[in-house]
């Protein structure tokens, strides 16, 4: 069973603003889940690799076998991008005081 | 026979001998969106200007007497999280609506090439968290078999405007069955292509390590036809690779086929099983040999999948902070960065995404990262090679693609596990990166039921060619 305050830790590392009803909601609705997710420590797993590779054979490249030349090109893109930002300032994304 | 009932060759046929014009075949189509869909709710924007401006062109290339390709003229619907340039794209999330995709999806850059033509975007779940469309985040889809009933999801709003003929054929993503789950419930044909034959650049990102792209369709040949047109390797998309064009030389009298135990045991529908059983019956009286083979970890495969797919999906979520794009409607109410960040995500998104969220998160936080994101990745190895081991000694795998066949409105929404149980029979091929299509091979009480063929990786053609051969069986 997962607690109130764990779930408030967690929404706020995902950055997620949860009302009090949702807290508790989620709550339960996770502890289920999870409970179900117990299934998979019955599964011995001693000695196997994780899967982050995903084929046998990409094991044997190395991630700049993968990597293209890095040619620079203009982007005709720009006013298209500075369109979706909520808000700007001089053709910059504006966003909120840090400091 | 309807014009909005032909498929790709019978359109390519008559538009190439001038019996229809491009125009009037996209005119019926929009009218037919027009009556339909008020009820079915398929569509979250239809193009009507664009779709007719581009059916002239297509027109005039045949008075000039210029071949076309195949595609050239089909209308097409797209599932609304592919980006198609200067149209929204919502993956249907509030936090979305308003945005504008800068630029084409790399399948929707080769199919325009073709001159295919695009109808509109259809409704899913919210960024494709969900198997039944009841998650948009802006309507819910009705399966054109039994308005009462979903289309599953989430590609639901593609698979049922192939079913309703709003669309002759349609694109949809599979994560963790989003393709086949819904062509299943609705009673078309739907291929999840193998990881790394479609380019997924300018899809919006769900769960890296298993999203693909590809056709919902009215019959194989058409989900042969699409499929040619996405694949390849695709520089903006470092998982794609380069398919050598490959024909199956698959026999009928010596394909061999496998039957996986397990999908027989656990939570399936008893009719569904019988209907099942019944094809494979009657593929056997063909001549097919069929073998019963096992695949012992898949009781595993949907913890494994939801925890995986949780986990990457908290991360490609990160990027929706309302800086960027995407709604952001704090702009004078916060105090500061962290606040705005907790009200832009915390208000635009929806119950089932902020749960997937937070269970990604959870997967990956420390103290919990060894005992469920890296164990579920450990147990992923092993669903893996449970399919190259039968694959040793069968050329295709045959089963049930839902336990059920298409569920009531509501009736699942209640309980997340519940909905997400019905996947149990799609995530396995996710995670084992294959290629696998859900075809209809029969009804119960009028809902279809949908068999799903999985192949070896990047042998699409071998699906093809062996659900050709069904089609015939179940058309006979």
């Amino acid at each position: 069973m997962i607690s109130k305050k764990e779930v408030q830790h967690i929404a706020k590392l995902a950055r997620l603003g949860l009302e009090k009803k949702e807290i508790e909601e989620m709550r339960k609705e996770l502890s289920l889940i999870l409970d179900y997710f117990n299934l998979l420590k019955e599964v011995n797993v001693s000695g196997i690799e994780p899967s982050f590779y995903f084929a046998e054979e990409l094991k044997e490249i190395t991630a700049s076998d993968l990597m293209r030349e890095d040619h620079v090109e203009k982007s005709k893109k720009v006013k298209k991008l500075l369109d979706s930002v909520p808000e700007t300032k001089e053709g910059f994304v504006k966003v909120k005081t840090i400091l | 026979m309807e014009l909005h009932e032909l498929t790709i060759t019978q359109v390519h046929e008559k538009l190439v001998n001038k019996e229809i014009s491009a125009t009037e075949l996209v005119r019926a189509f929009l009218t037919r969106i027009n009556e339909m869909d008020k009820e079915i709710a398929a569509f979250l924007s239809v193009f009507k200007d664009s779709a007719i401006s581009q059916a002239k062109e297509i027109d005039n290339q045949i008075s000039r007497g210029e071949k076309i390709s195949m595609l050239a003229g089909i209308p097409l619907a797209v599932k609304d999280n592919i980006l198609i340039e200067g149209e929204k794209c919502t993956a249907a999330s509030k936090i979305l609506e308003n945005y504008i995709a800068p630029y084409d999806a790399t399948c929707i850059k080769k199919l325009k090439k073709e001159g295919a033509i695009f109808l509109g975007k259809t409704n899913l779940d919210e960024f494709a968290m969900g198997s039944s469309t009841e998650n948009s985040g802006f309507k819910t889809t009705h399966n054109p078999q039994d308005l009462s009933r979903v289309p599953g999801g989430s590609s639901g709003g593609s698979a049922a405007a192939v079913k309703a003929n709003e669309c002759i054929a349609a694109l949809g993503s599979d994560t963790g069955g989003s393709i086949r789950q819904p062509a299943s419930l609705c009673g078309t044909v739907g291929l999840k292509t193998t990881y790394g034959a479609v380019s997924r650049y300018g899809l919006i990102a769900f769960s890296s390590s298993v999203d693909q792209i590809g056709p919902l369709t009215k019959n194989i040949e058409d989900a042969r036809i699409i499929f040619d047109i996405i694949k390849g390797k695709d520089s903006k998309d470092s998982t794609s690779v380069e398919l050598k064009s490959q024909t199956s030389n698959l026999e009928l009298r010596t394909v061999k086929i496998g039957v996986p135990k397990e999908y027989f045991t656990q939570g399936i529908d008893p009719k569904v099983e019988r209907v099942i059983k019944e094809f494979i019956q009657k593929i056997e009286k063909e001549g097919v040999k069929v073998k019963e083979i096992s695949l012992p970890h898949t009781k595993y495969a949907l913890s494994c999948y939801c925890l995986i797919a949780a986990s990457e999906a908290s991360a490609n979520l990160a990027r929706y902070d309302g800086i960027r794009y995407g709604t952001s409607n704090t702009k004078h109410e916060t105090s500061d960065l962290l606040d705005s960040y907790l009200k832009t995500r915390g208000q635009g998104f929806g119950d089932e995404v902020k749960r997937r969220i937070m269970l990604g998160t959870y997967a990956l936080s420390s103290g919990y990262y060894d005992s469920y994101y890296l164990r579920a990745q450990k147990v992923r190895t092993l669903i893996r090679k449970d399919f190259e081991k039968a694959f040793q000694e069968v050329d295709v795998i045959l089963t049930p693609t839902s336990p059920f066949t298409a569920f009531k409105i509501g009736e699942r929404a209640k309980s997340a596990l519940s909905m997400y149980l019905a996947d149990i029979f799609t995530v396995s091929v996710n995670l084992a990166g294959l290629p696998a299509l859900s075809m209809p091979c029969g009804e119960i009480q009028g809902l279809p039921v949908g068999l799903q063929i999985i192949g070896k990786s990047f042998r699409e053609d071998e699906i093809f060619k062996i659900g050709s051969f069904f089609e015939k069986v179940i058309n006979h």
